[in-house]
């Protein structure tokens, strides 16, 4: 397949569209079945038409090769740019499926580059059934092999760790912290329904907003995760899933910048667990939806702790096994988290535990570290203790050593910073 | 440790310390005119709040502190949250010095290192002009010797 331009899939235009087809629909179809209004009508086309005039353009002036060893997209009317991305760098080839794009049969393959510069090439959007080849021949290419071996080779063979049943996810959302209070919101305005039918009226509506937010929360959960399986292979690990849009993205080691577990107080009686991950905030790729931004990445939505632990163990194999809790006059400071809390560390990597009602447990390496920081409020002066946080590139993690004795802290960062140094010369 | 700290400008001291008197004789002169009586006691209360003032920006002041070692950089402050950054050079990703108008006036910069990490915390405040230009090139061509990805 080296050589000629292609073009991607026509129905390109419709897809990348997304939203907006789907709303120039709505208003459009109504409209036009009422006959009535002509001028408006005629301006609703116009705007669809224009919208979808510079769609097509655009997909008319797009075209791609795979040409040596590279990839080449070149695009734009007025402005031409010419993309170049060398297969060599590729650092992962993720493959991602909208509703929509599922709807007509199409897909995305997003490759992850390497290099200091970390972009993502998309070719969006592709016929759902050439996909997969095509994935398989760029990282071939991409390892340097021969273009026409017959067989996928070993090192696309994956096995599968974990994968979420829809039974034990819809449970677990059921019982975690957000649907639990959806519930009792729900009993109390049926309550107050039948208590008072006269009042229902405003408490519905006053409720309804609010509603509709947790509503989303829940179900773009309940979309993403469902499904959600997680597989090692020799690139890192692979994550698959979703209900309405699927994807399927690969996860590399070094992209990793916290790793956590998470129990929340509801899971504790039945022993489940949810492990998510901090990717380095660099990587940010438009088309990845807003609500995927500067949030953490499920890779076990709800899991047993030897699950949990098998994952774990994958992305933090030299993670210290003996946490050590803070002095006993600590509880007077934090009563509720006094019994979590915790710290560890191993020559290359850190672990923390905290968490009022819910456990939380991040690991950090020492390779990833940023920088240290040694924290003491009035409380902790007092009761002579210290935090140390080792921040990290992620969104919103990092580790944080609370209510340490503060001499074993001061000391601490030092070896920390020692340690840190050592684990960057070795990466 | 015997880590050769420094200490920050005195003029950014001076700086502060001149917010505060004006704040407070601020204060005191609007009290003065639109209160009456016992309510003028007032005037009393913002200038004991400036004196106070005073004294936490003379501590605030003595608490800040840096030190460049081999490796990284060292940044201590504050007097209620006692704070000590320790930031490597090598994953620093850029430098920015600022000045305020009034900071300019009296020659004194804030050299801040910023690295991959939002919560990170090297901002280093009232350096004299030649100290943060130096401290600027010093950190960027260690920086760059020591760099190291994300």
């Amino acid at each position: 397949m080296t050589g000629g331009w292609q073009r991607l899939h026509p129905l390109t235009t419709l897809v990348r569209g997304g939203r907006g087809t789907i709303a120039i629909v709505v208003i459009l179809v109504p409209s036009l079945l009422d006959g009535g209004n002509t001028s408006r009508t005629i301006t609703l086309l116009a705007v669809a038409a224009a919208f979808f005039g510079m769609s097509f353009v655009r997909w008319l002036v797009t075209r791609w090769r795979i040409e040596a060893d590279d990839l080449q997209i070149e695009t734009g009317l007025l402005g031409r740019r010419s993309l170049r991305y060398p297969l060599a760098q590729v650092q992962a080839i993720d493959i991602v499926r909208p509703g929509l794009a599922r709807l007509f049969g199409v897909a995305e393959l997003r490759l992850r580059m390497g290099g200091s510069s970390g972009g993502t090439a998309r070719l969006a959007y592709l016929r759902e059934d050439e996909v997969e080849p095509l994935r398989v021949q760029m990282l071939r290419l991409a390892r340097g092999a021969e273009e026409h071996e017959e067989e996928i080779p070993a090192w696309l063979h994956e096995t599968l760790l974990a994968r979420v049943s829809t039974g034990r996810l819809i449970a677990s959302i059921v019982i975690a912290d957000v649907g639990i209070v959806a519930e009792l919101v729900l009993a109390g305005l049926i309550v107050a329904g039948v208590l008072a039918p006269n009042a229902e009226r405003g408490i519905f509506g006053g409720g309804a907003a609010w509603a509709i937010a947790v509503g989303t929360r829940i179900w773009r959960r309940f979309n993403q995760e469902y499904g959600l399986s997680v597989s090692e292979a020799p690139d890192g690990l692979h994550l698959r899933g979703g209900l309405v849009g699927l994807t399927a993205e690969t996860i590399r080691p070094g992209r990793v910048q916290a790793v956590r577990l998470v129990e929340p107080f509801f899971w504790r009686p039945v022993g489940w667990c949810r492990v998510e991950v901090d990717l380095a905030g660099k990587q940010k790729v438009e088309g990845e939806g807003r609500a995927q931004r500067g949030q953490l990445r499920a890779l076990l939505p709800v899991g047993d702790r030897a699950t949990a632990e098998l994952i774990v163990e994958r992305l933090v194999p030299d993670r210290p096994r003996e946490l050590v809790a803070p002095p006993g006059r600590v509880r007077w400071k934090s009563p509720l988290r006094y019994r979590k809390l915790a710290y560890g560390r191993t020559d290359t990597c850190v672990a923390t535990r905290s968490g009022r009602l819910r456990r939380v447990t991040v690991w950090v390496r020492l390779e990833k570290a940023q920088s240290l920081r040694f924290v003491q409020g009035p409380l902790q002066r007092r009761l002579r203790v210290a935090s140390v946080h080792v921040d990290v590139a992620g969104k919103t993690l990092h580790a944080i050593a609370r209510d340490r004795d503060a001499i074993e802290a001061r000391r601490e960062i030092d070896t920390l910073a020692e340690l840190a140094r050592a684990a960057r010369r070795a990466a | 440790m015997s880590d050769d700290w420094r200490g920050i400008s005195r003029s950014y001291l001076a700086l502060r310390r001149l917010e505060v008197v004006v704040a407070a004789v601020a204060a005191a002169i609007v009290f003065a005119i639109f209160l009456n009586g016992w309510y003028r006691l007032w005037v009393l209360g913002a200038l004991a709040a400036g004196v106070f003032g005073l004294v936490i920006v003379q501590r605030r002041f003595a608490a800040w502190g840096y030190a460049e070692r081999a490796d990284d950089l060292l940044v201590k402050r504050g007097v209620l949250f006692a704070r000590l950054s320790v930031v490597p050079y090598g994953r620093m990703q850029f430098i920015d010095v600022t000045t305020s108008p009034f900071e300019r006036l009296i020659g004194i910069a804030t050299v801040r290192m910023h690295t991959a990490a939002a919560a990170s915390d090297a901002r280093i405040p009232g350096l004299e002009k030649h100290e943060a230009a130096r401290l600027r090139d010093r950190l960027a061509e260690l920086g760059e010797s020591q760099a190291a990805g994300i």
